[in-house]
């Protein structure tokens, strides 16, 4: 989970995860205005094949969240680090995100 | 790893840049470059090809080798013309289904193709009981394709005219690029189109030839899988199994009338006590069609309830997902007899939640078969 080049605080996921998904066919977002814990599982989002959970990845607020992608799952594939993102977020520590991957970083942990 | 079995089409699914998976003791592609969805309708729309050569291919052969193969199966064998196919199906003793398969009369022998994670059993089952009378030779030497879609039969026409006058479920040996090729009107994805078995050693060029056309993209496990439960159709060790009878599993229309009580040879096949009785009466639960309200795609293991709270679990999904051409999820389970009308709502536990679904006819999406 990452905040592409023109996010601030938005979460998503990245291009190539989504590749690896396949087609999206569904996705459930929590509540604007929940709050989350690190790890927590807080988004529901399946492929023609299979289901996955995606994990908050800081504690803190969701404070608005995409419908856009609720109502068309498959931009997740077209445009995953653009307009495709899930939700935004306020951290209550943002020291939980001094250890995220930059974008080089990112590319090379994917090879 | 290595110890997976790789078919005669294993360097060109890696050339076309296919996502490979174990399956059935198979590296198989699940998915090329273009992805389900697009291979899913490329398939409804226009044709799409599907490496099969994992599924087993059998030969039986001998004097009376169709009234042989009837103690095996609950079909009409030896009311089979020369050249036609049918679908059947191993039935064990309580009537359960040991496998599904198709099964042609070629003249001197019947082929039979078997499913890919059953075939050592089957082949087994086959020498057990048909040995010495009749030969069981296992075909190890021939890929199996599958070529689906409205365009299949212009594009295997293009190489072979004969095909084009053949009707569903005919088979034919015909020449495809000076290869003997037995090809049948069939398939399992609701659409008109053939299985090809191809000597291995043509089956990459036979490939090649029909991925040129246009009309043509590679086809992975996964829209396959979409396909056929669009179609309706069971796939085995999921939707069938040997502890389901073809009469719950909706497959009474399989076993013909020769073979039901007061037919010309009824019963004398593995469960026919319980497969007959249950044809007369009825079985207490039956396979249906379910469409989840909502988008939420519900998938095989989710327990089916007859009520949004409370109560014990009525059944269960046996296979389920998005179905691309219907645009929206589409599953199959069983339920009581009492629940299977047309209309009825029952409720699926999806991630600690009852979300409703509705009983509806099978299959999603019409047959595209030239009859």
């Amino acid at each position: 989970m990452v905040a592409g080049r023109r996010w601030r605080d938005h979460v998503g996921i990245t291009s190539h995860a989504a590749e690896q998904l396949g087609d999206i066919v569904f996705v459930e977002l929590p509540e604007a205005g929940t709050d989350v814990t690190k790890d927590e599982e807080i988004v529901v989002i399946e492929s023609v094949k299979a289901a996955s959970d995606i994990l908050a990845p800081i504690d803190g607020e969701i404070v608005e969240i995409n419908e856009a992608i609720v109502e068309n799952p498959a931009m997740v594939n077209e445009d995953a680090q653009g307009e495709a993102w899930f939700f935004r977020m306020k951290a209550s520590d943002p020291s939980q995100m001094d250890d995220f991957m930059d974008e080089a970083g990112y590319k090379e942990f994917i090879g | 790893m290595s110890d997976l079995r790789r078919t005669p089409l294993h360097a060109l699914h890696i050339e076309l840049g296919a996502r490979m998976v174990p399956f059935a003791g198979y590296d198989m592609p699940v998915q090329y470059p273009s992805g389900i969805m697009t291979e899913h309708t490329h398939t409804r729309e226009k044709a799409g090809l599907f490496d099969v050569s994992h599924m087993g291919q059998v030969r039986l052969s001998g004097d009376g080798v169709a009234a042989a193969f009837e103690q095996m199966v609950p079909m009409d064998v030896q009311g089979l013309a020369e050249d036609r196919q049918r679908y059947g199906f191993f039935t064990n003793a309580e009537g359960g289904i040991e496998d599904d398969l198709m099964f042609a009369n070629r003249g001197d022998h019947l082929f039979v193709v078997v499913n890919a994670a059953c075939k050592a059993a089957d082949i087994a089952r086959m020498k057990a009981v048909l040995e010495p009378e009749v030969s069981v030779d296992p075909v190890e030497d021939r890929a199996l394709m599958a070529l689906q879609g409205p365009a299949a039969e212009t594009v295997l026409a293009a190489l072979a005219p004969a095909v084009a006058s053949m009707r569903f479920m005919d088979v034919a040996t015909v020449d495809i690029m000076g290869a003997a090729c037995w090809v049948s009107r069939s398939g399992y994805t609701g659409e008109d189109g053939y299985e090809i078995s191809v000597p291995a050693g043509m089956a990459e060029p036979v490939a090649r030839a029909l991925l040129t056309h246009d009309d043509v993209l590679p086809i992975g496990l996964g829209a396959r899988d979409s396909l056929r439960l669009e179609a309706g159709l069971c796939l085995y060790g999921h939707d069938i199994d040997s502890a389901t009878t073809p009469v719950e599993a909706g497959l009474n229309w399989a076993i013909q009338k020769a073979r039901r009580s007061g037919g010309a040879r009824a019963g004398g096949f593995p469960g026919a006590d319980r497969v007959l009785a249950q044809l007369q009466e009825g079985a207490a639960r039956k396979r249906v069609g379910l469409k989840p309200e909502g988008r939420a795609p519900m998938r095989e293991g989710v327990e089916l309830f007859g009520a949004a709270e409370g109560g014990a679990p009525v059944g269960a999904l046996t296979s389920g997902g998005f179905g691309p051409t219907v645009g929206g999820p589409v599953a199959m389970g069983y339920l009581p007899a009492a629940l299977t009308s047309e209309g009825t709502v029952v409720f699926g536990e999806l991630r600690g939640r009852r979300l409703p679904l509705t009983v509806c006819a099978l299959p999603f999406v019409a047959a595209g078969f030239k009859r």
